[in-house]
Formats: structure tokens, sequence, C-alpha cells
């Protein structure tokens, strides 16, 4: 016993734990203070910058992020890329997590978390765009818990509802693939309703389409950069089949995100045409505007095609981390930075410290589960019971 | 550019944003053949 109890220690006491211990802590506390005090306590919100941080990344960046489910998905079932299976269940859990988590990041923004089914069952707004959204994010989120259950099922030893539902793969994608075209467009449409405070060069008639079609390269992105996490830690898990395929995963996906950022960079160029926004590219925003498009876009899409070109791993991983910040930006400077972007310096939005605080919390939450789930239940390597039927 | 018209703003603008289409319409395939063509090696 006395050589068993420094073992068990030693477990419980990793870097891992302990570090994520702190920040659930400290984000526990946040949580009651925001909970008890107010909005105003933890934030640095008002009637000028109502949206903050939390909307800017725990919701928008978060969405996009999570654009990984309906692509691999959609690939797998619906263009047949069977050479990708092995990605459409990490790459459903990263989806679930992330929508989960943009569900639960809402309530510090919204407060009043009874209140949260009012929209959907009760006081329906069927002519605002935050409506549909939410309408798609609640159906959106079923749909991914539903198509995240065989893991479970399969983990529990329930082999005939997970039969059942293993059935419905083919309808759930085409749901996935509908709801996602339709509430990614519309978080950018939000922003059209306000084109005397968003800088034209990031407004644009097209905003919903941008949204969209980045939220599909964010997707493919994040599928390879949490392959690449996975790959370092959580290699034992893999089984010789995720290993196999997982080169080929990397190649194809840093190929697709490389011709959708092209044509993703085409149509940005078109918005600045049609609104003849060139003069402004001269300007300290145009720099910005620039440093984003160039320096998060059109560079990594090089370093793609390179990669993909070359058969380069690491070209594409590199670049794959350089686009999910690109994502990152982009939304940033949509709902924070440019937004406002007449006012004076004073009136302008920093978000508190206690804000940042509790965006750490949501994001280390959301890499705890996956952690959790993915040690237990069969995510990156197939159910030995089940290894017929894929 | 000067403008006096909502139609000389939307014949230039108009003008300019088909050229840059025409010239993505041209540089999306031949992209897609630089990014795959050496998939038989």
């Amino acid at each position: 016993m006395s050589q068993e109890t420094p073992i068990a220690r030693k477990q419980y006491f990793t870097p891992f734990n302990v570090i994520t211990g702190v920040i659930l802590v400290i984000g526990l506390v946040l949580t009651v203070l925001r909970f008890t005090k107010g909005i105003g306590a933890v934030t640095n919100l008002d009637n000028n910058n109502p949206w903050g941080l939390w909307i800017g990344f725990d919701l928008l960046c978060g969405v996009a992020l999570a654009a990984g489910g309906y692509m691999t998905s959609s690939a797998c079932y619906i263009f047949g890329l069977k050479k990708y299976h092995s990605a459409v269940r990490p790459a459903i859990l990263t989806a679930f997590l992330g929508y989960a988590l943009v569900v639960f990041a809402l309530h510090y923004d919204v407060g009043r978390p009874w209140r949260l089914p009012y929209p959907i069952f009760w006081s329906q707004g069927t002519s605002s765009l935050l409506f549909e959204v939410g309408l798609c994010v609640f159906l959106y989120l079923t749909v991914l818990f539903i198509e995240w259950t065989p893991a479970a099922f399969e983990w529990l030893g329930f082999k005939k509802i997970r039969g059942v539902v293993v059935r419905l793969t083919l309808v759930l994608t085409i749901f996935g693939v509908v709801l996602s075209t339709l509430h990614q467009s519309s978080l950018g449409a939000l922003f059209m309703i306000a084109p005397s405070k968003l800088h034209p060069l990031w407004y644009s008639g097209y905003l919903h389409v941008y949204f969209f079609i980045s939220s599909m390269f964010a997707g493919l992105s994040m599928v390879i950069f949490e392959g690449t996490l996975a790959h370092r830690w959580l290699h034992h898990k893999m089984d010789d089949t995720h290993l196999a395929e997982s080169d080929g995963v990397v190649l194809g996906f840093g190929r697709a995100a490389s011709f959708i950022m092209m044509g993703y960079v085409g149509i940005k160029i078109i918005g600045m045409a049609v609104d003849n926004e060139w003069h402004y590219l001269t300007t300290g925003w145009g720099a910005w505007f620039l440093v984003e498009l160039v320096g998060f876009v059109l560079l990594p899409a090089i370093l793609f095609s390179m990669g993909a070109r070359e058969k380069n791993l690491t070209f594409i991983r590199v670049a794959a981390v350089w686009a999910v910040l690109g994502i990152v930006l982009n939304r940033l400077n949509v709902s924070l930075i440019a937004f406002n972007w007449h006012l004076p310096a004073a009136d302008r939005y920093v978000p508190s410290i206690m804000e940042v605080g509790t965006t750490i919390f949501i994001v280390t939450l959301g890499v705890v589960v996956y952690r959790f789930i993915a040690l237990k239940m069969p995510i990156l390597h197939e159910h030995p019971d089940y290894k017929e039927a894929h | 550019m000067e403008f006096f018209t909502l139609h000389d703003f939307m014949t230039y603008s108009k003008g300019i944003t088909y050229l840059i289409m025409g010239g993505i319409l041209v540089f999306m395939p031949l992209y897609w053949l630089y990014l795959t063509e050496r998939d038989d090696d």
C-alpha cells in the first residue's frame, strides 16, 4: 500500500490536470460572480458595445471552428469519400462539444438560463435572424448529439439502439449540412443590420456568404489541427486504421482548404469591387484588412497548396493552425475590432480580464470533456465488436 | 474616380466586378490543376 499511494498521486497530479484544475476553479468563481452580481460586474460591455468577447470569440469562432463536423460527415457520407471515415467521429465530437459550449457560453451573455427554451417554444420572433440562428443551433446541436451517440452506445454496449441510430446517419448528415448552411451564413448576416457601425472593408452585402465559405475552411483546418493534437496526446488510443488513414485526411483536407481559401479571397475582392472600396486600402484600416486577408488567408492557402503538392504534412499542419488563427481574427474583426470603428478610443470596447478568464474557462472545459470522451469511448479507434460495420 | 449618378457608379463598379469574376473563373480551374497535378506521381 505504501508504494501504491505515490503512483496514484502521480497519476492525478499531472501538469495537464493541475493547470486545467486551476482554470476550472477560477472559471467557477467567475461563473458565480456573473450570475450573482450581474453582467456589469464582470464585463466591460456598455450601450455602445453590447456584444463583446463572449459573442465574438465563444459564439462566432466556436460555431465557425465547429464546422468540421458537417464538412467531414458530408465528405464521407454524401460525397462517398470513405477514406476520410476515421476523421468523422473526432470531427463530430468536436462539433458537438463546440456547439454545446456555444450554447453554454451564451448563458453568460444572455443570463437567466431558465429562459433558454422561450425563443423556440413560447415566443418565436420569426422575422429575426437571431431566431433563425437560435433555431438552427438548437436543431443542429440535437443532430450532432444523435450523430455522436453511436460512440456512446458502443461504449455502453447498447447494440440495438446503436443500430437504429446508425441507420439514420445519411439523413442526419443531410440535416447537418442544411442547418449549417443556414446558421453559419446567418451569423454573418446579423451584422448587415449595422452598415454604419461596421467598417466598409468588412461590411458587405455578401457578409453571409463570407461567413459560410470561411466556415468551410475553418472546419477543415480545425479537423487537421485537432488531429495533430490527438496524435501528440492521444496516440495510444488510435488503432491501425486511424493511423493509416490520418495522412490521407491531412493531405486531402489541406488541399480542399487551400482551394476554398483561394475562392474566399476571390469573393472578398469581388465584394470590394462591387462597393468600390479600393480607396480604403490605403488607410490604416486597409492595412489591417490586408493583414487579415493576405496574412491570414492567402498565405496559409499557399502553404496548404505547397504541402498538398509536396506531400509535406508539416506544411499543412502549420497552415491549419495559421488558418484557424485567421478565422479567429476575422470573426473578432467583424464583431469587435472593426465594429464601432468610428468611435473615439475612450468609447471602444476592450474585454475585461474576467471576460477573458471566462472564455479560457469555457475552452478548457471543452478540452477536458473531449479528452475524457476520447479516452473512454471509441472515437479514435473502432470498437472491436463493430469493426465490420464500417 | 468621380461619380455623378448612380448609373455612373454601377457601370464602373460592375464593370470591374465582371472583369475580376472572369479572372477568377479562369484562375480557379488552373489552381485546381496546380493542386492535383502531382497525384499520379
